[in-house]
């Protein structure tokens, strides 16, 4: 056992040397878990961020001139006035998401009671965008028409009010879930690579068979990678936290970071499985990188990273409950963000420790079988 | 043979000519002119800067310091090496490294003489002729990986005359090559300078008997040429009898002090016990060829036992079931009467292995290499400092102990694998062609430690080996051919048993016996030559050449031979010294000369290639191009593992990914925090919870029940109805309902306030209609929203059309991202170096076929997108089709410029997937468009290929869209395929530096 775990070391020490040497490699290592996250959290700020608008203004009056100044930054552009003609074009061309048409006697209409109707086009393609814009638009009008018509007659208050809060991230800053999000993203693509790219390098350079005639089983070999690329990404994750997300990009984080990490560790001992896994399968390289495209693309689409898991249809929820990645993510949200503790988050904790069990046993046992043929 | 006939220019010069790698100096200072038109020879120990001599000759390698001056002019510029590279013709070390294991005798030759401009008649007419000549013919459809040591190498021979070259410029050729195949290579390249006089020859070799044939031979050492002459010229300057003794005198000092002839003891066996390896009808078969076929053998403790056989005949197969490494399909192995178990780990540590080919880690140095492998073994933490300073200096790597092994020439990396399979002091070793490629001296310093071991402290040797001189330092030696032991017996005694003279000729004749039954067997007959006849008794495996039937012709080899000694060629070149002494006198000469003429008396090579005949290379020749695109088309479909992948891996992810991503929120988690318990809070709760959004979870029942039940993510939102809701709004007074939501996913959050809001409104436009105030309520203007596109506001007609440029961004770019650099990897990057190929044939070449695939995936996916998911494609297919035409020319050309960039497939598969995921996921304008974005984010999306097709798509597909709505997206997507080439070709060097 303890001859056992001296292999493991020692065929790990190598492993992380072979990274060493690699600085192409490692440029990518540091510029995925910096730059990388960096980019993807301050790209896009809020659900609604600078969303592009247009009016088409054909009042002209103080009223609708009032409504054009009530856009702007973050949540939309400076609104852009533009005629009725150019804009079926500039929607077309994906130009604008939002065109306001404002239509003449606007505000005298509006004075005399008579309720004229605005015009909101939308581009509807742009799901997300559209759907919760439009809300703000309508608010955003609506109360600059009340505020404009309150001036000359009095409104009724509403008897009901609705008080809106949101917690643990009152501004619903996008970048702090977006930095995270992309951690986990990262986390997920440099093991998986790190860890089947070095298997499969070994075997097109012959040095596995070295390996193999010597006092080694499978088991060593495998645990050697999974431990040494696994302690490279959970150092790399723990700088990115503490570093980008915590410091250069300010996320107050709420609980534990310690706990996310001993998370990752766990998704990590699964996602190293995975790549060992997906190495025995694939023959050659070339082989392997189309692999992981298809592997990792669903991987980062669905985990619930960028839509919420619970909207997906139930075969897709099915599928992404065997996945680790999906398990880290409400992990990662429920204690960074909710600063939730093991007592909330243990059922991640062991669904993670499950699959990564699983995954391991049958890395190994495939290991084993092409191991058999490898000559 | 005289070399007083007045010399005529060099065909190449070297002058001052020095070339480091790193730290590592390969050639110091050198300056030498190579006679024309002779057979030269470069001799010397590995790392002396022969292979770098050649390389740079061949314009492979880039000149750092000095003039290197080829067939009249200056290698080092690249308008001379373009107009030269058709007469030169290069083969570099290592067997096969320039061939296409996958593709076909025929197509590795055919893609050589595409590069060449050549059309199909007179493809068809040299590439008939040359395989016909070397013995080829009849495996014109077999796959290059599947061939046999010599015949890949007589393959490079074919692949390098296609094209007539004035220079043949060949590093080590016959390293590795049984020594039949090695008597039919020279014998061919003699037939062939007869036919082509004027060619000049340059050869690399380790070989001293071979090189005692050459015409000129260049002696060098250390980065230094030592002597330059003939070799009686070279015999006679040392006052030595053998070209190897000749060289050895001209080492310096230091080097020659403790060079002695190597002497082997006689073996006596020691004391009983069972016998160190024991093999009882050992049999290995792949499917229903038998790659071993019932072997037996024993040998002793402490014996040294010598394995031989050509290449690809079940020796190294043999070896890996002796160790273990692969399970025998019937017959049983014993080590020291053990049962050979691959589980059993303790015989492992008796037993030190060396595979054929370096086998170590390249990216650890030399000490890292040893005491990783002493660790491995277990040995104690104190011995292991001294047992590796004991190992750096038997093996003499002192000076090495801290470079990397890639840096080291092979001859001492064989050392550094032989003292890593001796680390923890084995019982027994099993040497897998162990001096390969190991020049004299190394390869005699190599064998006292062998000898040392086996009679000092009993190990047990098993080795193959190719030399001859090494096998009749063994006790007994075994001679294996197609899978058999043909023979075992005593190495000094078996000469006289056959009736010749040397081990040589013996080996020799056990093989053409062996292959002449195996003729006899498959009934075919020499007429049918001319036909393409496969060998019916093992189709795929690798055979050595003699195992088919070769061509019997009227002119003899040894005829020709007598005619062209005497006469001089006319072109008043020196004579060429044709295969003398030992090939001339040994009997099999005349069969082999029979292999080596073809029927016609049509001359090998056309000698009408006068240099100014030959067509100018052109700047873009599409037949080059073409060329390397039928090349890797071949190649993918020699691969259906990973066309399948890029076909149905496609549409599988836009299934997953169509349903996956919904932008439709819904099953939304709440509970109610009613403080109220009235009908009316009961009433506003219900209108929530009632919706198709919400889903709503049992009710809270205090703030650290919703704090808990919150922070586990159990529920998105908690709804609080305060107390006195139902009595204050009866009064009218203001009572606020307050709505928790999780913002931890602000995307969510932010949807689920805008559901609440609606609905919150819904209800209280409800109770006013039911007060009968409901003009009250209403505001004093009116919002129309229209959605326009995609009325119905669906996840699915917005997100297929966005995720068919995310996956043709994807998956072209990964399957072009290792084409270039697995090239790098696997050493066929030399092709491109050294024929006329320019960067942009090469690249666009290479591009092509990963466009063909991609646009059939764009297809795929269009049908799926309509069919099967009912999005409505409302504009033009056509435009559609066009734009993803050009978008996978983008896409494939990305991965071409990480290909070109990168130095190996790891990082290339890394860096694709970097480059290729977040950008096209996050800053294309899949979900948040572009004009929405920030920073470094959206400068990446303002330039990526992806944000441009992206808006293409949803415009043609749900926009309707014409060209004209969407020229100002053409013109950027059609741009960056040019500036994406032109990148790859400025990162893609012309040579190799």
């Amino acid at each position: 056992m303890g001859a056992s775990l001296a292999n493991v070391f020692h065929l790990g020490t190598k492993e992380l040397n072979s990274l060493w040497r690699d600085k192409v490699l490692l440029i990518f290592v540091v510029y995925a878990f910096s730059l990388a996250i960096y980019a993807a959290a301050t790209a896009v700020s809020g659900t609604l961020n600078r969303a592009p608008i247009a009016i088409v203004d054909h009042d002209r009056s103080q009223l609708s001139a009032r409504i054009e100044n009530a856009f702007y930054p973050p949540f939309f552009t400076r609104p852009i006035l533009i005629d009725e003609s150019e804009m079926d074009r500039r929607l077309d061309e994906g130009r604008d998401t939002f065109a306001l048409v404002v239509p003449p006697d606007f505000q005298k209409d509006v004075l005399a009671g008579r309720r004229p109707s605005v015009q909101l086009n939308v581009d509807a393609t742009r799901v997300s965008q559209a759907f919760v814009g439009s809300g703000y638009v309508q608010s955003i009008v609506s109360g600059e028409v009340s505020a404009f018509a309150r001036h000359y007659r009095a409104a009724e208050q509403l008897p009901v009010d609705l008080v809106l809060r949101a917690r643990f991230n009152p501004s619903l800053d996008q970048s702090w879930f977006g930095a995270v999000v992309e951690i986990i993203n990262n986390v997920t693509m440099l093991s998986i690579i790190l860890t089947g790219a070095a298997l499969i390098r070994e075997r097109e350079h012959g040095t596995i068979e070295h390996l193999l005639v010597m006092p080694l089983t499978p088991f060593e070999i495998m645990a050697s990678k999974i431990w040494s690329m696994g302690l490279v990404v959970l150092l790399a994750c723990g700088f990115s936290v503490v570093v980008v997300v915590q410091q250069l990009l300010s996320v107050s984080i709420q609980g534990s970071v310690a706990l996310f990490l001993l998370g990752a560790a766990l998704n990590l001992f699964a996602t190293t499985s995975m790549g060992i896994f997906l190495a025995t399968l694939a023959r050659t390289m070339p082989q392997f990188g189309l692999l992981i495209i298809l592997v990792l693309l669903p991987l980062q689409m669905l985990s619930g990273g960028l839509t919420p898991m619970e909207s997906m249809p139930l075969a897709v929820q099915i599928l992404m409950f065997a996945a680790p990645t999906s398990h880290f993510v409400t992990l990662g949200q429920a204690i960074l963000f909710r600063g939730a503790g093991l007592a909330e988050v243990w059922p991640q904790f062991v669904a993670i420790a499950v699959i990564g069990a699983v995954l391991f046993g049958a890395a190994l046992m495939r290991f084993r079988a092409s191991v058999g043929a490898m000559a | 043979m005289s070399d007083g006939a007045a010399a005529p220019a060099p065909v190449a010069r070297l002058s001052g000519v020095s070339l480091a790698y790193g730290g590592t100096v390969a050639l110091n200072d050198v300056s030498l002119a190579f006679p024309a038109g002779r057979l030269i020879g470069l001799v010397g120990p590995d790392g002396v800067g022969k292979s770098s001599l050649l390389a740079l000759t061949a314009g492979a390698r880039a000149v750092q310091k000095g003039t290197v001056t080829v067939l009249g002019g200056d290698i080092a510029t690249a308008r001379h090496r373009r107009a030269v590279c058709p007469r030169i013709a290069y083969m570099p070390q290592g067997l096969g490294k320039n061939l296409y294991p996958s593709l076909s005798v025929e197509e590795n030759i055919a893609f050589f003489s595409r590069l060449f401009g050549q059309g199909p008649e007179e493809r068809r007419r040299r590439t008939d002729h040359l395989t016909k000549s070397t013995g080829l013919f009849p495996f014109a459809d077999r796959p290059a990986g599947k061939l046999s040591g010599g015949m890949k190498q007589k393959l490079g021979l074919c692949c390098a005359l296609i094209h007539d070259p004035d220079l043949l410029i060949l590093d080590e050729p016959t390293t590795g090559v049984d020594p039949l195949s090695r008597r039919q290579f020279w014998a061919l390249i003699d037939t062939i300078r007869r036919e082509r006089p004027g060619m000049s020859v340059l050869v690399a070799t380790a070989y001293m008997e071979e090189a005692a044939r050459f015409d000129w031979l260049v002696a060098m050492d250390a980065g230094k040429v030592l002597a330059t002459g003939t070799a009686a010229e070279l015999q006679a300057e040392t006052g030595t009898g053998s070209l190897e003794a000749a060289f050895v005198a001209f080492l310096p000092e230091a080097k020659r002090r403790g060079y002695s002839p190597v002497a082997a003891t006689p073996f006596e066996p020691r004391d009983a016990g069972p016998p160190a390896i024991e093999a009882d009808g050992l049999t290995m078969r792949f499917g229903d060829f038998a790659a071993v076929d019932h072997v037996s053998l024993k040998i002793e403790r402490g014996e040294i036992f010598g394995f031989l056989g050509s290449n690809g005949c079940g020796k190294t197969t043999t070896m890996k079931m002796l160790t273990g490494l692969l399970p025998a399909s019937e017959g049983e192995a014993r080590l020291f009467g053990r049962r050979v178990d691959p589980k059993d780990l303790t015989i492992r540590r008796r037993v030190g292995y060396m595979s054929q080919g370096f086998s170590l880690y390249g990216e650890l140095t030399v000490r890292q290499n040893l005491s990783l492998h002493a660790n491995l073994f277990h040995i104690p933490e104190a011995e292991i400092g001294p047992r590796v300073s004991d190992m750096i200096a038997r093996f003499d790597l002192s000076d090495a102990a801290d470079a990397y092994p890639d840096a080291l020439p092979l001859g001492r990396r064989q050392r550094l694998s032989l003292a890593v399979a001796l680390i923890h002091r084995p019982d027994m070793l099993i040497l897998d062609e162990p001096t390969s490629g190991v020049d004299p001296v190394a390869r005699d310093g190599f064998w006292r430690v062998l000898i040392d071991l086996a009679r000092k402290d009993g190990v047990t040797i098993f080795i193959s080996t190719h030399f001859m001189n090494e096998a009749e330092r063994c006790d007994r030696v075994a001679l294996m051919h197609a899978g058999r032991v043909l023979v075992t017996a005593d190495p000094r005694t078996l000469p006289a048993a056959r009736g010749v003279a040397t081990l040589e000729e013996a080996f020799i004749g056990y093989l053409e016996a062996a292959s002449e039954e195996a003729q006899g067997a498959s009934g075919a007959t020499a007429d049918e030559h001319d036909k393409r006849v496969r060998v019916a008794a093992n189709e795929d495996a690798p055979i050595s050449p003699l195992a088919g039937e070769m061509p019997a012709g009227r002119g003899g080899y040894a005829r020709a031979e007598s005619l062209d000694v005497g006469a001089a060629p006319p072109s008043g070149l020196p004579p060429i010294s044709p295969a003398r002494g030992e090939i001339a006198a040994s009997p099999p000469v005349h069969r082999l000369g029979r292999l080596l003429r073809s029927n016609d008396d049509e001359p090998l090579i056309a000698a009408d290639t006068a240099p100014e005949n030959r067509p100018k290379p052109r700047a873009f020749d599409f037949r080059r191009m073409g060329s390397y695109a039928r090349r890797e088309t071949l190649e993918l479909r020699r691969d259906p593992v990973r066309l399948t992948m890029a076909l149905v891996g496609c549409a599988i992810l836009m299934f997953v990914m169509g349903y996956g991503i919904n932008l439709d929120v819904q099953n939304l988690t709440f509970a109610v925090l009613d403080r109220d318990q009235t009908t009316a809070s009961r009433d506003y709760a219900l209108n929530i919870s009632g919706s198709d959004y919400f889903d709503e979870k049992p009710a809270l029942a205090s703030y650290d029940e919703m704090d808990r039940r919150m922070r586990s993510g159990e529920i998105g939102m908690a709804l609080e109805i305060p107390p006195g809701f139902a009595r204050d709004m009866a009064r009218g007074k203001e009572v606020a309902v307050a709505a928790w939501i999780d913002g931890a996913m602000p995307s969510r959050a932010e949807t689920i306030s805008g559901y609440v809001q609606g609905m919150h409104a819904n209800w209280l436009v409800r109770k006013a209609r039911e007060a009968g105030r409901a003009d009250a309520l209403s505001g004093p203007a009116e919002i129309e929203i229209r959605y326009r596109y995609n009325p119905d506001v669906k996840s699915l007609v917005a997100m297929v059309p966005a995720i068919v440029p995310m996956l043709l961004m994807m998956i072209p770019s990964m399957l072009a991202a290792l084409s270039v650099v697995r090239e790098k990897e696997l050493g066929s990057i030399v092709n491109f170096y050294v024929t006329p190929t320019t960067r942009l044939e090469f690249l666009i070449g290479k591009q092509l076929p990963y466009i063909a695939i991609s646009t059939f995936s764009f297809l795929l996916l269009t049908a799926l997108a309509v069919f099967f998911f009912a999005v409505p494609l409302k504009g033009s297919f056509t435009l559609l089709l066009l734009a993803a035409v050009v978008y996978v020319s983008a896409a494939t050309a990305m991965g071409l410029l990480i290909s070109s960039f990168m130095k190996s497939q790891i990082a290339a598969i890394f860096g694709t997937a970097i480059l290729t995921i977040l950008p096209a996921r996050s800053f294309s304008g899949v979900i948040d468009p572009v004009s929405s974005l920030e920073g470094f984010g959206r400068v990446v999306g303002e330039v990526y290929p992806t944000t441009y097709f992206l808006t293409m798509a949803r415009g043609v597909f749900s926009k309707a869209l014409g060209f004209g709505d969407l020229a100002g997206q053409f013109l950027p997507l059609t741009l960056s395929v040019p500036v994406l080439l032109a990148l790859s070709a400025a990162f893609l060097k012309k040579q190799e530096r």
